[in-house]
């Protein structure tokens, strides 16, 4: 059976993949701070409230923690929460409940309980919303056992990729990059999951391989098209998923090209990028490297207001064009 | 900030050189101007001072190991600044006595070389037979690492690519191949390249013991390599012929059998004894001036048109060769060319010719006649255009007039870059040359 | 255990305590066994620690008996708590196994949580205690949370809620009996207020005098009971779990008591007297109190109290015999209970 494509926008997809699960689970449910009539800050939700009603789209206070708390209560009593934070800067409010008890219930219990909760992260720059509204704090959460943390780039992924999340046993955090709502592109109709620790090659190549998670991926997409006239030919990993994160995929990609290029949004230091680089210095793709490893993230600084600022603040195309020619052409 | 101290370009045709003694250990103190440590290059010895004053440290530069110019083999560290951490720190010192005494350390003024030097090139690398717990203080990438090792390739002895002299994996696989390191503009396709055998598959042939290994001095490195570099990049053309040489032989007689006596430190001498090599050069130099078009030298710029012809001859020395040039050959008399080759045959087996004795020239020739050798062909020597190669002189029966008769034949043969010297230009020159040896007068006049 | 007033009670006239007029006399023992299990339960992990056999540290109960059982008192095997850092008492209130208990504060495999969790996050989840908690306040958004699920699961059950005295001013109290009320969630708040959090008592840190007025802010009924006296307690859980599976809402039960032991095994006790906690332990000891009711009414002679006391003592005996002789996890088993493991 073929399922057939359309073209929907990743905020469209991801609300398909809410809506086939609630309708095929009693226990799915949406909370989330005006996720109902006015449909989520960035219109995921939309008009689902009407579709499956205020008990199952559920508005909560402004209460981030709390909201986030009561999402794992009912995660471990038998129900499958989604919850929507406003933006991903709002995870700080609620890092309590999501690390000291989401993360870790199962384990502190002896494997008693399972905390199937799927959160979700609207997260990222470039909407001028400035330093509270813009950050990249994936890599926080990612830094935390007994949690997942996946980074959809695509539509077609950000629904497999839901879908799977609800489906999981575990806390899944999603972060969404919110330039990426309204990006469209081909995703099946009905129900299908991608795997949550799967990393994704999107274009093959020899020489250099840019390991990018989220927006990146089309960034880095974008300059290996431009590397193709200059014979640099470029390999772009989406990583998808931060924790647990596909070793495999990506250490045979390095093994294979020499040389790592990695492309995050959060901050450079301490980032998913000194992870891969890391991963890979530890691994046997160690001894066929044949440049340094390079890093491109974001700036030590918070999102500035100011557009100029703000995209000088994250890696863009002419950024990654110009790491990935200099370390192929070994000036790096 | 500690001062770099780098392996420094001390001769012009320099891509490497080998620390031949450090003079200082690591954490010496050092004033500006103090003795570091000697060079050896191709060809001579060079003493490198401390650039500044303070500490040295990390001397990663190791005695008697191929370093690529500009490479840093130590550091200087103002007082009190962070101390060095180099891994061989404390290393160097211990390895001194290896290094030290093996290759002769000629000076400057008694440099050996056996050619012109060419234009700049690209570092070569060089591959020796793997030392055990060398490379550990190169700057390699890991992956130039495995292959080297793995290949049995010593990575101090690969020229780097990469930045601050980084071993890249295209300069390990050039130095397998025995080609030159490029930076990897972007990789080419990795096309299966002809590799020469590996310096383990050769010893594998060979039983163990039944030969002894010889390490290569400077000459022979600077021979392989520039030989290498002009076979492969030189497009030789060849054209051959014979030359009756019995009037020049007569001549010769005739000429020897005037020479007046003189009087030397050895006693009473004829001034000049005249070789049939000195005809063969006289007669080149003219022959050049008879056909200017290809009295050149090939640059991808322009072609450099000479104005006299500087005629290198090649001598056979101990391990070796080089070509000494005898210089506006064609304006010299046929005595005064005579003296002067004796001359500098004599210091150049006894390598004390001065660099400027045997570099540049316009021509080349090269005689293998005293062997017997009939007929050979020999290989450019950048940037001439065009070597002469003589065999011996020998009777042979030649038809004349319709009737066999002996004649005392000389075969010629004069390879052309073709590039400069195209193929009827080539024979040109030699034909211009068989009047000359077979009309000997005319270089009287 | 939750039963109506039995004959036996009855007899007594209608006057009795509530804790009377509603159980029997099988109910009352068991509740005299279980304050006098936490009791001996807690001297036990006291005598196992100072012996080395306990690891880490943890927070005693002792003097909490009657909040605990009284509490728990109308709760069945399918309703559920949240519990704190000082939870031993509750874990063993809502059914726990003493002897998994102590094998879980000895760190082996037949504890609890495996040897992974230890006091602070002991729990028996298939008696419906969701677990101990090492967050002030933490539990406090996951009952609310049960509690929405039993409300969308229409399963009638109820969530207790157990906090101490400092988590009434961690934010996520406020935020989720906030929720718990404008939902109308079946949950019951109970704040243990023992009068110190840590050192630093309810006087000092809390603006109102009472936590149980908070809940005026949250528009639930506000009880204040004395969380020594069992049938106090008893009664008062017994109201707010009524209301709250009658669909009625939260309620926030403000249990004053007093913990004997310090704050944690490295409490020196400087913040407070020791004719303070003379005083309490002499004139307000919640078992002394229950025993002499039962004694005053009648219902049972020092004998039969006696026959309980050692009979729980056996039991803690035999629990701290299990948890020796129990082995202790592997090391190569680090990394289970992370993450669910596939089927």
């Amino acid at each position: 059976m073929v399922a057939r494509l359309r073209e929907l926008s990743y905020a469209q997809a991801i609300q398909e993949a809410m809506a086939l699960a609630m309708e095929a689970d009693e226990r799915v449910f949406l909370m989330g701070e005006d996720i109902g009539v006015y449909g989520g800050a960035f219109q995921v939700t939309g008009d689902l409230v009407n579709r499956f009603g205020e008990e199952r789209v559920m508005d909560t206070p402004i209460s981030e923690l709390g909201g986030a708390g009561v999402a794992v209560g009912a995660a471990v009593t038998g129900m499958r929460p989604i919850f929507e934070f406003q933006f991903s800067d709002f995870a700080t409010l609620a890092m309590e409940q999501i690390v000291n008890q989401a993360a870790k219930m199962r384990f502190m219990l002896g494997g008693a309980v399972s905390v199937p909760v799927v959160m979700r992260f609207p997260a990222g720059s470039g909407t001028g919303a400035a330093a509270q509204h813009s950050q990249s704090l994936e890599a926080w959460l990612g830094h935390v056992p007994g949690l997942k943390v996946i980074q959809p780039a695509t539509p077609h992924d950000a629904k497999g990729m839901l879908l799977a999340a609800i489906e999981d046993p575990d806390p899944v955090m999603i972060f969404e990059h919110k330039l990426l709502y309204k990006m469209k592109g081909s995703v099946p109709e009905g129900h299908y999951t991608v795997p949550i620790g799967k990393a994704e090659i999107r274009r093959e190549g020899r020489y250099l391989t840019v390991v990018a998670t989220s927006i990146m991926v089309h960034k880095a997409l974008e300059a290996a098209k431009a590397l193709e006239g200059e014979g640099i030919d470029v390999e772009v990993v989406d990583l998808r998923t931060v924790r647990p994160m596909d070793r495999e995929t990506v250490i045979d990609s390095v093994k294979k090209t020499s040389r790592l290029l990695t492309v995050y949004e959060g901050v450079k230091t301490l980032g998913i990028g000194a992870e891969v680089s890391a991963m890979i210095a530890e691994s046997d793709a160690f001894d066929f490297l044949d440049a340094p490893i390079v890093r491109l993230g974001g700036a030590e600084t918070p999102i500035p207001y100011n557009p100029e600022l703000e995209r000088a603040t994250v890696p863009q195309v002419p950024d990654i064009v110009a790491a990935a020619r200099d370390l192929v052409r070994g000036a790096r | 900030m500690p001062v770099e101290v780098i392996l420094p370009k001390v001769d012009m045709d320099m891509a490497t050189g080998r620390i031949s003694r450090w003079h200082v250990e690591e954490g010496a103190a050092v004033e500006k101007g103090d003795l570091l440590f000697e060079i050896e290059t191709d060809k001579a010895a060079m003493e490198i001072d401390a650039p500044a004053g303070g500490i040295v440290g990390d001397i990663s530069g190791k005695e008697g190991v191929d370093i690529p110019v500009g490479q840093a083999v130590a550091w200087i560290y103002a007082e009190g600044e962070a101390t060095p951490s180099s891994p061989l720190a404390g290393e160097v010192p211990a390895k001194r006595a290896e290094g030290g005494g093996g290759d002769r350390v000629p000076t400057s003024e008694e440099g050996a070389r056996p050619s012109p030097p060419p234009p700049v090139q690209p570092p070569t690398a060089a591959v020796h037979p793997p030392r055990k717990g060398e490379g550990k203080g190169v700057r390699a990438s890991p992956l130039a690492r495995r292959i080297a090792k793995e290949a049995g390739i010593d990575l101090a002895a690969v020229s780097g690519s990469g930045p601050r002299g980084r071993v890249v994996k295209a300069d390990v696989e050039a130095a397998i191949s025995g080609g030159a390191a490029k930076a990897p503009a972007a990789r080419a396709p990795e096309a299966p390249a002809p590799k020469p055998m590996s310096d383990e598959q050769v010893l594998r042939l060979f039983e163990e013991g039944s030969y002894e290994l010889v390490p290569h001095d400077g000459m022979r490195k600077t021979i392989a390599r520039r030989l290498v570099e002009a076979k492969s990049t030189i497009p030789h053309f060849y054209l051959t012929l014979d030359c009756e040489i019995d009037a020049l032989l007569a001549l010769r007689k005739q000429l020897n059998a005037a020479a007046p006596m003189v009087k030397t430190e050895d006693g009473e001498k004829p001034a000049y004894k005249l070789s049939v090599n000195d005809f063969i050069i006289k007669a080149m130099a003219l022959a050049l001036m008879a056909v200017p078009d290809a009295n050149a030298s090939w640059t991808e710029s322009a072609m450099v048109k000479h104005k006299h012809a500087d005629v290198g001859v090649a001598v056979a020395i101990p391990g070796g060769l080089i070509t000494p040039i005898v210089r506006r050959a064609e304006a010299k008399t046929l005595s005064a060319i005579s003296n002067e080759m004796k001359d500098l045959a004599t210091r150049a087996r006894n390598r004390k010719l001065k660099p400027e004795e045997y570099q540049g020239g316009t021509t080349a020739v090269s005689n293998l006649g005293m062997y017997g050798i009939k007929d050979f062909a020999a290989v450019i020597n950048p940037p001439h255009a065009t070597i002469l190669a003589v065999g011996a002189g020998e009777e042979r029966a030649v038809v004349k007039d319709g009737e066999i008769k002996p004649a005392t034949i000389m075969s010629v043969t004069l390879s052309t870059d073709h590039r400069a010297v195209d193929g009827a230009l080539g024979a040109e020159l030699l034909s211009a040359f068989k009047r000359l040896v077979e009309n000997p007068f005319g270089m009287l006049v | 255990m939750a039963t109506r007033a039995s004959a036996g009670a009855a007899e007594a006239g209608a006057n009795l305590p509530f804790l009377y007029r509603h159980h029997d006399k099988d109910a009352l023992k068991e509740a005299l066994y279980k304050m006098h299990l936490i009791r001996l339960f807690e001297e036990g992990a006291e005598e196992s620690y100072m012996r080395g056999l306990i690891h880490g540290t943890m927070h005693l109960s002792i003097g909490q008996e009657a909040s605990a059982v009284g509490i728990c008192l109308p709760l069945t095997d399918d309703d559920q708590i949240t519990s704190t850092h000082r939870g031993h008492g509750h874990s063993i209130a809502k059914g726990a196994d003493v002897a998994r208990m102590f094998a879980e504060f000895f760190g082996k495999t037949t504890g609890y949580c495996r040897g992974r969790g230890g006091s602070m996050h002991i729990a028996d989840v298939s008696k419906g205690n969701l677990g101990a908690n090492g967050i002030v306040g933490g539990g406090i958004p996951i009952a609310v949370g049960a509690a929405l699920s039993a409300k969308q699961l229409k399963n009638c059950k109820v969530v207790v809620c157990f906090f101490g005295d400092g988590a009434n001013n961690e934010g996520a109290f406020h935020e989720a009996l906030n929720m718990a009320a404008i939902w109308k969630l079946p949950v019951v708040f109970v704040c243990e207020n023992n009068q110190y959090g840590m050192s630093t008592s309810a006087e000092r840190s809390t603006a109102v005098k009472d936590i149980a007025e908070r809940a005026a802010a949250y528009s639930m009924p506000g009880v204040i009971v004395n969380g020594n006296v069992l049938s106090d307690v008893a009664e008062a859980s017994h109201q707010a779990v009524q209301r709250a599976r009658a669909g009625e809402g939260p309620t926030l039960i403000e249990s004053k008591t007093y913990r004997y032991r310090g704050h944690s095994k490295s409490d020196r006790n400087r913040y407070r007297t020791k004719d303070e906690i003379e005083d309490w332990m002499t004139n307000r000891d919640p078992i002394a109190l229950y025993e002499a009711e039962l004694k005053a009414l009648g219902i049972f002679g020092q004998d039969e109290i006696d026959v309980v006391r050692a009979a729980a003592a056996k039991e803690i005996a035999a629990g701290i015999e299990f948890a020796k002789e129990s082995p202790s996890p592997e090391t190569t088993d680090l990394e289970q209970y992370v993450y669910t493991e596939p089927a």
